[in-house]
């Protein structure tokens, strides 16, 4: 047993390290990473996807993708190293993700030779930015209850409707979309899938204002917009066995909740005063702060036995579909604790606050960490389900025609 | 990154488990429950044949040589056995004191004897309700005679002998008493936990021997440590068997024509306790590094992975009881042999407020030096 990284893991991460010192600036410890910080991603665009390029050109992108998906043909373990090592630095490579971890495999999972072709490429350069037109109004966790209508006319569907919750969707060249074709058939059966050029006319986005203020999502809606046939990706109707493809790879790009942590609340402890001397000192603050520290460790171990498995060439273990759930749980439990102990302070965020005001700002992000990628009831399904076996609810609307789903035909 | 057992631990846990669901089915410590033998004394037998006994002592003094990763992997499946034999004090703690700060004389005595199993050893240190401080004990031994009163030994009405955790004349911290001499009186206990047997140990006068390494009162905290790890894991397999037993009802157990499991209330009971039990045996494998590789971070690792393996048990325990509903909290239900042992394994070594405040102190020490050196 140890946490060594093998001869060849070593090297590699040598590797990664250098091409990060030359690229890219090393995060100051505790901040929180740019894409969280509230920056208007439409301002660094051309910053974010230079740094994508020269990523891409030095084989980092798609680390892990086979060779004839234009990826390195590496291990997953190298994606991970990889990824440890690029969250200590500032850089913007989640305005990619989407492209990279879900729109790449899907295409080259589902797609003709002319869509990898034409598709794959730009866009792990960065030359070309993706987005998720999945969620709707109707159809969140309930995702194949969407409602976007696809019509087949001669060479093109008509698209008509709306999305929403749709990340980077303002900045987006290209969106991957769902929507439904055919509503006399059960719900998951008259499903289509489509690569959307985000410039179609009648494509339509309105940034949604988070609790942060900033705007990361969108609703996006369709008025009779035009997508040739070329661009349907995989069969008409399998678009749900697509979806999962891409549903799939989410879950493998889920990252770790990034922000305050038990180390931050120590350092807080040690900083501020509670009304019986150094915060520190105190039993009630001790035992909080022991609770949450046990809770990242475990978190760490559960995810150094993840890496294991991938490291020996077998699949990680159930443990992985923890993680989320407790990463995002945990953080809003260390934020409130940490504003707790700053007291009627608490509310500003000044540069001069207790470290620099991350935990203010982390506060104002920390709710979507439970919802996005799977909300928390979700998770709590899938570990139930999937992990222990136990049976699902009993669905009403199976094998019933989806315009026959009560709420599901009619907005 | 290599953060799991090797193939041959592996197989160990396997075999292990193996003979334990053969040899220690539920019927096993519902025997020593209901009836009046203290320990399941044929199983103890057949574990000491195999070697178990001897996993980490050295082959120089009669052991397997093992090492402590093995006593991990026997630990967590004799906890989803609920077994009802002294492991933890003779293997855990009387077995590691004696490692730890025995002197060669005593462990060329003892230790070949608790690997054959033809002595049980244990551990004795609290005095009093209350939080157990080494600083602040009242037992002493002056002239090699030990004097004091200890409360809730583990398997002291059966040991051969005890590690004393006791002050001494000599500067001397942890002393080896044999249960028989004169001077030591036991008064068996009743417990929240009937399949391992306790006692309370009055000594007057008796002699104590003292074990030459246990030269300050962190001496006692370090075999605390070393004890906290397999005691996590043995924690870990007993949350295991009770998620397993609450998950295998909510399948079997219908309620309005569903099967109770696929109730959102229940499934979703059900996936905390997986989660629980997932941080804990992660937690549990950082200590079995810790103390494997003689890490320096043992006492923060021990106590993390004490920590969330006490709160494992509760929460796997307690609800798994929740979930049989009323037949949950019938004698005939084994609900209650995890529900008791899970508590039981949780005080032991000190409950999880005094790991809390330990865990604390340990990363502040470690938080000024790594500041003083840098």
């Amino acid at each position: 047993m140890d946490f060594d990284d093998t001869p060849e893991e070593a090297a590699f991460r040598i590797e990664a390290r250098r091409f990060l010192d030359a690229n890219a600036t090393r995060r100051k410890p505790g901040q929180v990473e740019a894409y969280r910080r509230g920056i208007d991603a439409t301002k660094v665009l051309a910053g974010a996807k230079d740094f994508q390029r020269r990523k891409c050109e030095a084989g980092f992108v798609g680390l892990h993708w086979p060779v004839d998906w234009g990826g390195r043909g590496g291990s997953p373990i190298q994606t991970i190293i990889y990824n440890q090592e690029e969250s200590k630095y500032d850089v913007l490579s989640a305005l990619f993700n989407i492209g990279v971890n879900m729109s790449v495999p899907t295409i080259c999972t589902w797609g003709t030779p002319a869509q990898k072709e034409r598709y794959v490429r730009p866009c792990m350069r960065g030359d070309e930015i993706w987005c998720q037109l999945f969620s709707e109004p109707g159809g969140g966790s309930d995702l194949a209850a969407l409602r976007t209508r696809a019509e087949q006319r001669g060479d093109e569907w008509i698209v008509n409707g709306q999305k929403i919750w749709n990340s980077g969707a303002h900045y987006a060249d290209f969106g991957i979309l769902v929507a439904r074709s055919n509503p006399d058939v059960p719900k998951h059966q008259g499903l289509t899938y489509f690569l959307l050029d985000m410039k179609t006319p009648g494509v339509e986005v309105r940034p949604i204002k988070q609790i942060s203020g900033t705007s990361h999502f969108n609703e996006v809606f369709f008025t009779d917009v035009r997508i040739p046939d070329s661009c349907r990706l995989g069969p008409v109707g399998g678009g749900w066995k697509v979806a999962l493809t891409t549903l799939m790879n989410e879950r493998h790009g889920v990252r770790d909740s990034t922000g305050p942590d038990a180390d931050e609340l120590l350092r807080l402890a040690q900083e501020v005063d509670t009304e019986n001397g150094p915060a520190i000192d105190d039993p009630a603050v001790q035992e909080k702060i022991a609770d949450i520290y046990v809770r990242s460790q475990g978190l760490k171990f559960t995810k150094f036995r993840g890496i294991t498995a991938l490291s020996r060439g077998q699949n990680p273990g159930p443990e992985s579909s923890i993680i989320k759930f407790v990463a995002a749980n945990k953080l809003q439990e260390v934020l409130s604790f940490g504003l707790d102990l700053i007291g009627m302070a608490g509310p500003e965020m000044m540069p001069d606050s207790p470290l620099a005001g991350a935990f203010e700002e982390a506060l104002l992000y920390a709710p979507s960490l439970r919802i996005a990628g799977g909300t928390d009831e979700i998770m709590k399904n899938i570990i139930a389900e999937r992990v222990l076996g136990l049976p699902q609810d009993p669905r009403v609307d199976k094998n019933v025609p989806f315009r026959d789903i009560p709420g599901g035909g009619r907005s | 990154m290599n953060f799991d057992f090797s193939e041959e631990m592996l197989q160990l846990r396997d075999q292990a488990r193996r003979f334990l669901a053969d040899r220690c089915p539920g019927a096993v410590p519902r025997r020593i429950l209901d009836g009046p033998d203290a320990y399941a004394a044929d199983l103890w037998r057949e574990i000491a044949e195999m070697g178990w006994l001897g996993a980490a002592i050295p082959e120089e003094y009669g052991g397997v040589g093992l090492g402590r990763l093995a006593v991990c992997v026997l630990a967590e499946e004799l906890g989803r056995a609920v077994a009802p034999v002294p492991f933890s004090s003779s293997v855990y703690l009387a077995t590691e004191a004696l490692m730890l700060f025995g002197s060669e004389d005593q462990k060329q005595d003892w230790l070949p004897r608790l690997a054959a199993g033809e002595v049980i050893g244990t551990f004795a240190i609290a005095e009093k309700p209350g939080a157990t401080v080494p600083e602040r004990l009242a037992a002493s031994v002056n002239g090699g005679r030990l004097t004091g009163r200890k409360l809730a030994v583990s398997d002291g009405d059966i040991a051969d002998f005890v590690i004393v955790a006791a002050p001494g004349d000599s500067g001397v911290w942890l002393h080896l008493v044999d249960l028989s001499a004169p001077g030591v009186t036991r008064e068996i206990v009743s417990t929240i936990d009937p399949t391992r047997s306790h006692a309370r140990l009055a000594f007057s006068g008796a002699a104590a021997e003292p074990l030459p390494g246990s030269t300050t009162p962190a001496a006692i905290r370090t075999l605390l440590d070393h004890a906290a790890v397999p005691m996590a894991f043995e924690q870990v397999g007993c949350a295991q068997a009770a998620m397993d037993m609450a998950n295998a009802y909510a399948k079997e157990r219908f309620a309005f024509g569903r099967p109770i499991g696929s109730f959102q209330a229940i499934k979703h009971r059900i996936a905390d306790m997986y989660i629980q039990v997932e941080l804990a045996r992660s937690n549990a494998y950082y200590g079995a590094w810790a103390v494997h590789t003689g890490a320096a971070e043992l006492p923060i690792a021990a106590a993390v992975a004490r920590i969330a393996a006490s709160e494992a048990g509760w929460f796997t325990t307690k609800e798994n009881i929740q979930v049989h509903g009323g037949m949950g909290f019938t004698w005939q239900m084994d609900c209650q042999l995890y529900y008791r042992r899970a508590k039981l394994l949780a005080l032991t070594l000190g409950g999880a407020r005094e790991w809390k405040h330990r865990l604390i102190g340990e990363l502040r020490t470690r938080n000024t030096t790594e500041t003083a050196a840098a």
